[in-house]
């Protein structure tokens, strides 16, 4: 079933500001659809998870990213030094804006791990942890993987009551490779010709993927990829930026609009979980043990995944390299200990390859941009006037 | 045993106990000099029977961080590792031993050997970042052992069950890649029979670990679990898999059950049975003791002594006829006890209430560990839905005393303690 309002044959602005809508709505309005349909919903927390397995169980997987509102139940099932993507996805769950049949997060950091069980006390429907490996490394994680993500399809078979099928997942993955390349594609215009499309806007195409139907999200990709790349947009005198630091909770829209103005951002690590696989997930074989390859052998690279293969600093030097950008921005959620640690190791590398950084910290419900604005556009004067 | 050597033994566990901490402090610092390389694991599966058996000598990197904070020198180090870049908001203990690196390993009990080696767990997602620092500033090989943990309250997976048994043998396969890299390291040939003696010294360490904690059951508690339950929870992690670790426990057993048989308590004239749930707050560690103490409180309980000491209070048994396997279950069994111990307590607590005679449960969430704190809060509600014990739930840290307000702190507890006494005196009605 399709959850969007008629957005067919309009204009690329008008489809942006409805995505921009949504994205931004607590209330999580597809959702609402899709469940009013009869529907069964799986929230997964960031940052992956193979949502394959939902689909192919016929939920509506949804990626809980938390909102820009305000705390007021959850705050008290939590201490102080939280990051806020926490609070504000129980709270989407406790004021039931956002309702689910299941609930999974993944061990990505302390503060996450958590979250499954408080989770579990506090909502009606399963909620459980997938361990996704941390030791990327192993020769048998691969197998581990494959029998864990069966694990976890017997429990979604079990709220959904229907079994899967080989085919059924087969299916599956060939819906999300063809996400995943429109995806790729879409961050191929971001690369090649960034003044055809801002990070912000880039941004809001992709979220909206985590909370619809990912056919019907192909559907919206493939009818607005042309039209951006038949954008009359003219290419601007702003600098090519990496942004890090987006791999969990997310920046707010305008802090992202704030840094449009003023730079391209040709890659980024937002919402990499949608992204995380880079290539097709073969449909032969089988499904599961495909899946779980790609996680570990096929991927990106986030500051909540060990492996002695990505060593995060030397990934990002790469995507900075890969994207011709000049510099990068260097972001962390405020109270994010992975992303916290990880600064230092990129602001060292980046110091050693003497490529211009700008470090910040954010937090999803701030909502004043203007000192980030004044410093950002001094960072980026520097270099033009270099 | 006669009253003459009960005298004896009374005190011993905790003198005993320093002698040996320091002991094993001097002999880690002049590892290098006696061309023995270092091992840096962690307590919550520090894997220790393995590296024992390859000759390694174990670092800890979590106690020598605390003992900065004890021994009031952490903000030195803090201050180093900030300088360096690293933001007050992330673990206290990653910063100390970052900036004890920096200054070449100087510590305030000796000097803390470079790693040739790190070993840890899933554990804590900290251990994976703070191992990363380690390959950058030294290259070294570093191992992650994956133990997946309970996926939920209600999981079930024991001995036997489907689940189970691919996790063991997911670890089993770690291992043996672990002791091939060992292998490689050290030019040694894996002695097996090694391995079995180090796990036979667990095993026995394991017993009187789960006999300790059980023997707080008495009244008066036997010991207090804050603040010697922390000496005794030292030589369980840096003695693990040695014959002096068995003996240790062993006495520590004979001098708790002479306590118990004559209900000798503590120091503290027992007034209220305490549960602690989180980390010890190190920056005053004595006065936090002391801000119980003189109400007649006494902690009998800890869940620090749970997860710190990477699930030992399961008194889990290894099986020397097949040591490895063995070993990965043994592993996967107290890793994810430790885990438990931090986000599912709930139930365990509400278990402990009655058989312990608990009077109140602390909470101490910290800044620095979110691991152990997230989920405290609402554990804590967990709780008082499940019984009517009272409960104080107050925040600091382990490391920075510049999160640690004293004042604030004695008022929670005087307020606390106030409640309790307000209960009993209706109780008693």
């Amino acid at each position: 079933m399709n959850v969007l309002d008629n957005w067919r044959d309009k204009p690329l602005d008008e489809i942006f500001y409805m995505c921009r809508e949504l994205v931004e709505d607590p209330d999580f309005p597809t959702v609402k659809r899709w469940r009013a349909a009869g529907g069964k919903v799986l929230g997964h927390f960031q940052v992956y998870f193979p949502e394959e397995l939902a689909h192919a169980a016929g939920m509506l997987p949804v990626k809980v990213r938390g909102a820009p509102l305000d705390v007021r139940q959850a705050d008290s099932h939590f201490g102080s030094y939280l990051c806020s993507i926490l609070k504000s996805s129980l709270e989407l769950a406790l004021t039931k804006r956002l309702e689910l049949d299941m609930f999974v997060s993944t061990p990505i950091c302390d503060a996450s791990r958590n979250l499954a069980a408080i989770w579990g006390r506090n909502m009606p429907y399963p909620s459980q942890i997938i361990y996704l490996p941390q030791n990327a490394n192993s020769r048998h994680s691969v197998q581990y993987l494959s029998e864990e993500y069966a694990r976890v399809l017997r429990d979604i078979e079990a709220v959904t009551g229907r079994e899967v099928s080989a085919d059924d997942l087969r299916r599956s993955i060939a819906v999300f490779n063809e996400n995943r390349a429109l995806l790729r594609e879409l961050y191929q215009i971001k690369r090649e010709t960034p003044w055809l499309l801002s990070v912000d806007e880039a941004y809001v195409l992709v979220a909206l993927g985590g909370m619809i139907p990912r056919e019907e999200h192909n559907e919206l990709l493939d009818y607005v990829i042309p039209l951006i790349r038949e954008r009359g947009a003219r290419k601007q005198d702003k600098i090519r930026v990496v942004f890090e630091g987006g791999f969990c909770e997310q920046p707010p829209l305008d802090l992202l609009r704030v840094i449009a103005r003023s730079c391209y951002v040709v890659d980024d690590d937002l919402l990499i979980g949608l992204r995380w696989i880079l290539d097709d997930v073969p449909t032969a074989g089988d499904p599961l043990w495909n899946l779980a390859d790609a996680y570990l052998n096929q991927s990106s690279y986030s500051p909540v995944q060990h492996d002695l293969r990505k060593p995060k600093e030397k990934m990002l030097l790469q995507r900075i390299h890969d994207a011709h950008a000049e510099a990068a921005i260097i972001s962390a959620a405020k109270m994010c200990e992975p992303g916290l640690d990880e600064q230092v190791a990129y602001s060292k590398a980046l110091d050693h390859e003497n490529i211009p950084y700008f470090v910040s910290e954010f937090e999803e419900k701030m909502t004043s941009f203007d000192s980030l604005q004044i410093q950002l556009e001094t960072f980026v004067e520097n270099l033009l006037f270099e | 045993m006669s009253e003459h050597n009960g005298h004896e033994i009374v005190g011993r566990g905790a003198k005993e106990g320093g002698r040996l901490f320091r002991e094993w402090f001097e002999q880690l610092s002049h590892a290098p000099e006696r061309g023995e390389q270092v091992a840096y694991v962690f307590v919550m599966g520090s894997i220790t029977e393995i590296l024992r058996a390859f000759d390694f000598q174990v670092s800890f990197p979590e106690i020598n961080a605390l003992q900065t904070a004890v021994r009031r020198t952490a903000h030195e180090y803090l201050n180093v590792a900030e300088d360096y870049g690293y933001s007050p908001d992330i673990c206290g203990y990653v910063k100390a031993d970052f900036g004890m690196q920096l200054r070449n390993g100087e510590h305030p009990m000796g000097r803390i050997p470079k790693p040739n080696l790190a070993v840890y767990t899933n554990a804590c997602n900290t251990y994976l970042k703070w191992a990363e620092i380690w390959e950058r500033m030294y290259n070294i090989p570093s191992f992650a052992i994956d133990v997946p943990g309970a996926r939920s309250a209600d999981y079930y997976a024991r001995e036997g069950r489907g689940d189970f048994d691919r996790d063991r043998k997911y670890v089993e396969a770690q291992l043996r890649e672990l002791i091939a890299l060992c292998e490689e390291m050290t030019g040694k040939k894996f002695d097996v029979d090694k391995l079995r003696e180090t796990m036979a010294y667990t095993n026995a360490m394991g017993t009187g670990y789960q006999r300790l904690l059980d023997l707080n059951k008495s009244q008066p508690a036997v010991f207090n679990a804050v603040n010697e339950g922390t000496i005794y929870l030292g030589v369980a992690n840096g003695l693990r898999g040695s014959r002096a670790g068995a003996q240790y426990f062993r006495e520590l057993v004979q001098e708790m059950e002479y306590k118990a048989a004559h209900h000798i308590g503590t120091v503290v004239d027992e007034k209220y049975r305490l549960l602690f749930v989180g980390v010890p707050c190190y920056p005053i560690f004595r006065r936090f003791y002391e801000l119980f103490a003189e109400w007649g409180g006494v902690f009998l309980g800890s869940t620090y002594l749970w997860f710190a000491a990477g699930g030992l209070e399961l008194g889990h048994q290894y099986d020397l006829n097949k040591p490895i396997e063995s070993l990965a279950e043994g592993v996967l069994l107290m890793v994810r006890n430790a885990m438990d111990a931090m986000f599912f307590q709930d139930r365990i607590l509400v278990d402990m209430l009655q058989p312990y005679h608990v009077d109140g449960i602390v909470y101490h969430p910290i800044k620095s560990c979110r691991t152990v704190s997230s989920g405290l809060a609402d554990n804590r509600r967990a709780v008082m839905q499940q019984s009517d014990v009272m409960s104080l739930y107050i925040e600091s840290d382990h490391m920075d005393k510049r999160v640690v307000s004293e004042a604030q702190m004695k008022n929670r507890i005087d307020a606390f303690f106030e409640g309790l006494a307000t209960r009993k005196l209706r109780a008693a009605a």
